[in-house]
């Protein structure tokens, strides 16, 4: 299964985890696989008509999915998913 | 024309005159050069350190802030002599005792729409290590409106960011962050934390980004991001594009001079205490104090329980701000209450969520657990 990694700000609403297992065909897909293991990440990651949110940047490997085909990119085993906060420490 | 280096210059900079990528010629480009840091605080302090010690000719300091204590377990140029004093003076004399051969220049103010273009229009290339959205869109907007390099860092808890925002040669902030995330679900280092040896990881690879720029050596991270985890130790890189679509350096670009900053991000450009919920929502801590003595009030505590340890008020329940939504069951919308966190900027939040789901008898404390611990028990400490 592909491997979501989840971002320090984001991994209250995980358990803590620092790494998800997702099931799925494409990005939606998993989205909605990491959603169902995790309810509470879900408002950090759509909007109220079930949108992701502009500021949520999902990469596969190197690329942004915003360059390929959004939330139908397809995946596949051994993808390593890399979601990429907006953070403002300095 | 490059400047020569003195004959103490020489002896000052022989291990980069060593090195063939730098030599006597990057040397001298470096005297020639200038960087203007944003923020002299966690990133800042090792930035501006080492861009000093580097040789950069001069150095830029925009911050309008205090020393405080509690910077200190990060802010490493800054000292227990300096709490009180202004940041930018306290950088400028710990530059000028590592290298009295730099120039320094100082700007004890906010760095806003109405002065960056001024302060940063005679600088080469402009370092980003400020600690709120607003100043960090005004910065990228800035460095393409004037075409230079932007290094960008930035920092939360055990997690880092590092790239060089550079339109005429990449993609900008904006092409990989739009918008910034609604008030409130991205948490501040000032609310959420952040060890303080990260932003020494992460403010040495912007300086060593700021090197490369200017000396034209290597391959800065132009177009590329690189993120950093100090729990797992992972470096992870990824690939940034310019968005075609971006409004301050695509072709359709609609975004032409700078913005209301504050108003875009929806949030103060600074990672101060003292969160408000409004006058009329709010609660000072004196209030509070005289209230508890006859008024039978419920007090809801919204931070996490780690926080608990440090400092408490009796009686009061815990709900963390991020379950309050899955736990209103737990409270009774007839109750009196009052929500506080440790500055109250969570707890306008959590005030609002409330307020949303029909509780109309909420105040929030303003100022906070801190407000309390420095006005009413003065026992409690202040963190």
């Amino acid at each position: 299964m592909p491997v979501l990694r989840i971002p320090t700000p984001l991994r209250s609403y995980t358990s803590g985890q620092s790494e998800v297992q997702v099931g799925g065909s494409n990005i939606s897909e998993a989205l909605a696989d990491l959603t169902t293991q995790y309810p509470p990440i879900k408002p950090h990651l759509f909007n109220d008509s079930g949108e992701l949110r502009p500021f949520v940047n999902l990469f596969i490997g190197e690329n942004n999915i915003k360059d390929l085909q959004g939330v139908h990119t397809p995946i596949k085993d051994g993808d390593r998913l890399v979601l990429i906060p907006s953070i403002a420490g300095g | 024309m490059m400047p020569e280096l003195s004959r103490d210059e020489i002896l000052r900079y022989s291990r980069h005159l060593l090195i063939p990528e730098v030599g006597l010629d990057g040397q001298r480009k470096l005297k020639g050069s200038s960087a203007l840091i944003i923020g002299t605080g966690g990133l800042g302090s090792p930035v501006s350190l080492y861009l000093a010690a580097a040789g950069i000719g001069r150095i830029g300091l925009v911050d309008y802030d205090v020393v405080d204590s509690s910077n200190l377990q990060r802010q490493v140029i800054h000292g227990t002599s300096t709490i009180g004093k202004l940041k930018v003076e306290s950088a400028r004399a710990k530059l000028l005792d590592l290298n009295p051969d730099i120039q320094v220049d100082v700007y004890n103010e906010p760095y806003t729409s109405e002065n960056a273009l001024r302060i940063a229009k005679d600088y080469d290339i402009i370092l980003d290590g400020t600690d709120n959205f607003p100043t960090r869109y005004l910065t990228n907007d800035v460095a393409v409106f004037l075409g230079k390099p932007n290094v960008y860092a930035s920092i939360y808890r055990f997690d880092g960011q590092v790239s060089v925002f550079y339109a005429k040669e990449g993609p900008c902030y904006r092409c990989l962050f739009p918008e910034p995330p609604p008030p409130g679900l991205v948490p501040s280092c000032a609310e959420g934390g952040v060890l303080g040896v990260l932003p020494g990881t992460i403010g040495t690879l912007q300086a060593t980004e700021a090197l490369k720029v200017l000396l034209g050596i290597g391959e800065p991270l132009i177009g590329k991001l690189l993120l950093y985890n100090a729990l797992d130790m992972t470096f992870d890189f990824v690939k940034l594009k310019k968005n075609p679509k971006c409004r301050v350096c695509g072709p359709n670009a609609d975004i032409k001079e700078l913005i209301d900053y504050e108003e875009f991000c929806g949030v103060p450009s600074h990672d101060h205490e003292e969160g408000s919920a409004g006058a009329n929502w709010d609660i000072t801590v004196q209030e509070l104090a005289e209230r508890v003595k006859t008024n039978h009030l419920k007090l809801l505590d919204v931070r996490e329980p780690h926080e608990l340890q440090i400092s408490a008020i009796p009686n009061a329940k815990n709900i963390p701000l991020g379950q309050l939504a899955a736990r209103l069951s737990e409270l009774d919308s007839a109750d009196e209450m009052v929500i506080f966190c440790k500055s109250g900027s969570r707890s306008a939040r959590g005030l609002e969520l409330l307020a949303s789901a029909g509780f109309k008898k909420v105040k929030n404390l303003k100022g906070g657990i801190n407000a309390w611990a420095r006005e009413v028990d003065k026992n409690l400490p202040i963190y």
